[in-house]
């Protein structure tokens, strides 16, 4: 009887062996708009989720296995970013996906990686992609909401209670208006002034002027990413305002000073990461080695600074391989269920701790108040 | 063409549905296949605007646009069953069509393709400011029709790949049945002639007019229908749906297989729709491969890919 079940033991663990042989490869899938409108955001997490992966492989892989990447580039388009999805999940058979650098790319990849159950990482920032939150779904960003949150406490910090916004009609500009509108009241921030442009305006004085003409504005606020928050601040630095501006974590790369010029953008407050101020973070910061290491990474390689966006890659792929290392195991299901207990990992966004309720896992404290002091980045708090 | 030159057409555009499924190696292929006959069906409603009246238009997402919305917009706003809104939209594209297209359609050449894209990028930018109706640039979600359940209930399991590929091949079949039907009665000999000379249709006392009119608003409701199916399928709808590169896409798929032909629109849809998936290893050629094909084509192959080549097979000249 004994001999019977250590010939059964032993029958088990080869084949155990056998099947772990057969999937010597991690298979990873990736879509993100690497070209085309959104090209800002997918560009840098496209080579940051390239660059990582041959980092792992090169250091042995996870648990002695290799990562097999695959990387579509979906152009922003949300119907392409679907198809590739599917082609993802049915003819590449990955266990894991990250992308969608836009909401709408990610909300079509969204489902087919909740119909067919393959664990997925948003690169996103709308509050819609995890709440409610979704079996399989999972996100990395800030959502806008917080960034407001995060704004706003800054500015009643200061006393600023009556505030004008002027916001993007795009994407990210329109979400971030309706979160921050949604939210000002709790905050008591009271918006006397709400404007819009549209993403290719090039010029922003009249709806500032109003804000400007708007009685008892104490600062403003500008929801939008790309060129438009850069003409923004010119045009407040032309206009002589005298109160404070604030813009989004969209514009949260060095990119945006050179654009709107180091003296306009003086004294410009924005929330973001850690990644910003890398040189400046003290060498205890929890942060520390993660977003250093990462930062001269990605220099070496492509020989430019990442951004914010690229970030939100690296913490993909690391909560990837952290699930995976954890889990032992290949499957879908189980990459997820360990998605879904990670706990205190340090990304470049901020600490990561998910729960059955909370898929994006982070919290405020994420957000770092940057201003912007001569030429460059400056932590506030 | 004579009769059983349709029947032909009709039964090589079947055989290609019902068989190529069994060279599929997995369901990606299915999604493939779905988008190909989607794309083909706002072509074909395009080669009888272009092909047959031979007038332009680079506005058609527009009506593609209000295909998909009125799919997400009916079942949550009038309670709607998706399939009825998918005839709501095409609906309100027909008529949206009769309005716009009398004073438009006096125009002609650049002058229509300008006043054509107008209206897309009109009701592109609708979609993406009435933010409060449309979710924005974010886009919605579409609700599902329910077919794959009544299909199960029926004893038909299907995955929502392969459903799709049915239901799209099975309407491109339809779409392609009505325009070659059109292309020989009174209707489509009448647009054909105005193609060729309008004075002269005149003359033979046929209603300009009228006939442009109904070759523009059939021609929307194909789009709209194309991307009603599109937005049931993809559960999600953005504003690029009715973008402008989304009309360029559409002519250049028709041009590219033959303007006047109907196997050709196809044959020009699966070629636009594959070249992407084929070339996700050279991405960033994608463009210049693209480019380099229209030349090619027009240089060398100005009916199109299927005209031209039917013509030398058959070593006539026409």
């Amino acid at each position: 009887m004994r001999s019977r079940t250590t010939t059964a033991l032993a029958t088990l663990a080869a084949l155990a062996t056998l099947t772990g042989a057969a999937q010597a490869e991690i298979r990873l899938g990736a879509s993100v708009s690497a070209t085309g409108p959104a090209a800002f955001l997918g560009d840098p997490e496209a080579k940051t989720i390239e660059m990582m992966v041959e980092q792992i492989n090169a250091s042995g892989g996870i648990n002695g296995e290799e990562i097999a990447l695959t990387l579509y580039d979906d152009g922003g388009d949300p119907n392409k970013a679907r198809t590739f999805a599917t082609r993802l999940v049915e003819d590449d058979e990955v266990v894991a996906i990250i992308g969608g650098s836009t909401t709408g790319t990610t909300m079509s990849i969204l489902s087919v990686a909740e119909a067919e159950g393959i664990p997925f990482i948003s690169l996103a920032g709308a509050i819609s992609i995890i709440d409610p939150v979704r079996e399989y779904v999972f996100k990395t960003p800030h959502t806008d909401r917080m960034a407001c949150e995060k704004i706003f406490a800054d500015m009643a910090a200061q006393d600023i209670t009556r505030i004008g916004m002027i916001s993007g009609t795009d994407g990210f500009g329109a979400s971030m208006q309706a979160q921050c509108k949604e939210v000002a009241g709790a905050q008591g921030i009271e918006i006397l002034a709400d404007e819009t442009y549209g993403p290719q305006d090039a010029d922003m004085t009249p709806q500032l002027t109003r804000i400007r003409n708007t009685e008892g504005v104490q600062a403003v606020l500008n929801p939008g990413f790309g060129q438009g928050p850069a003409i923004v601040t010119r045009n407040v630095a032309q206009l002589g305002f005298e109160i404070p501006l604030y813009q989004s974590h969209g514009v949260a790369s060095d990119a945006f000073i050179e654009l709107a010029g180091a003296e306009a953008a003086e004294g410009v407050r924005l929330p973001g990461t850690a990644l910003l101020i890398a040189d400046l973070l003290a060498e205890d910061d929890p942060q520390y080695q993660v977003v250093t290491d990462y930062t001269a990474a990605y220099r070496e390689a492509y020989g430019t600074a990442t951004s914010t966006f690229g970030g939100y890659a690296h913490d993909a792929v690391a909560l990837i391989v952290d699930a995976v290392t954890r889990a032992g195991s290949t499957d879908p299901d189980d990459i997820r269920d360990a998605l879904e207990t990670t706990e205190g990992l340090v990304g470049t966004t901020g600490t990561y701790t998910f729960s059955a309720e909370d898929h994006l896992g982070l919290d405020l404290s994420a957000f770092r108040m940057l201003e912007i002091r001569d030429g460059g980045w400056s932590a506030v708090d | 063409m004579t009769r059983r030159m349709k029947w032909i057409q009709l039964g090589v555009l079947a055989a290609l549905i019902v068989l190529l499924p069994l060279l599929f190696p997995s369901g990606y292929y299915y999604r493939v296949g779905a988008l190909i006959f989607v794309n083909a069906l706002s072509v074909v409603g395009l080669v009888i605007l272009i092909g047959y009246a031979g007038q332009i238009s680079l506005g058609h997402a527009g009506f593609a646009g209000i295909g998909a919305y009125a799919c997400a917009l009916a079942p949550e706003h009038l309670g709607l069953h998706p399939g009825l809104a998918v005839l709501l939209g095409a609906g309100i594209s027909g008529v949206m069509a009769l309005l716009i297209g009398r004073p438009i359609l006096r125009l002609k050449g650049y002058y229509l393709a300008v006043a054509t894209l107008g209206f897309g990028i009109l009701v592109s930018m609708v979609l993406t400011n009435e933010r409060a109706l449309t979710g924005g640039p974010d886009g919605m979600v579409v609700a599902d029709p329910g077919l794959r359940d009544l299909l199960r209930d029926l004893g038909l399991r299907l995955s929502g790949g392969e459903l799709w590929y049915g239901v799209s091949g099975l309407v491109l079949l339809v779409g392609a049945w009505i325009a070659l039907n059109l292309l020989d009665s009174p209707t489509g000999r009448a647009m054909r002639a105005l193609h060729g000379s309008e004075v002269a249709a005149a003359t033979v006392g046929i209603d300009v007019a009228a006939q442009k009119l109904r070759a523009f608003v059939i021609s929307a409701v194909y789009a709209s229908v194309a991307g009603s199916l599109l937005a049931l399928q993809n559960q999600y709808v953005t504003p690029d749906v009715a973008g402008f590169l989304h009309s360029v896409e559409m002519v250049t798929m028709a041009v590219l297989g033959g303007v006047g032909s109907v196997l050709g629109a196809t044959l020009g849809a699966a070629i636009l729709t594959l070249l992407p998936q084929v070339l996700t290893v050279f991405a960033e050629y994608e463009q210049l491969v693209l480019g380099a094909v229209m030349i090619g084509v027009m240089i060398f192959l100005p009916q199109g890919l299927l005209p031209s080549i039917a013509r030398r097979l058959r070593g006539t000249s026409e």
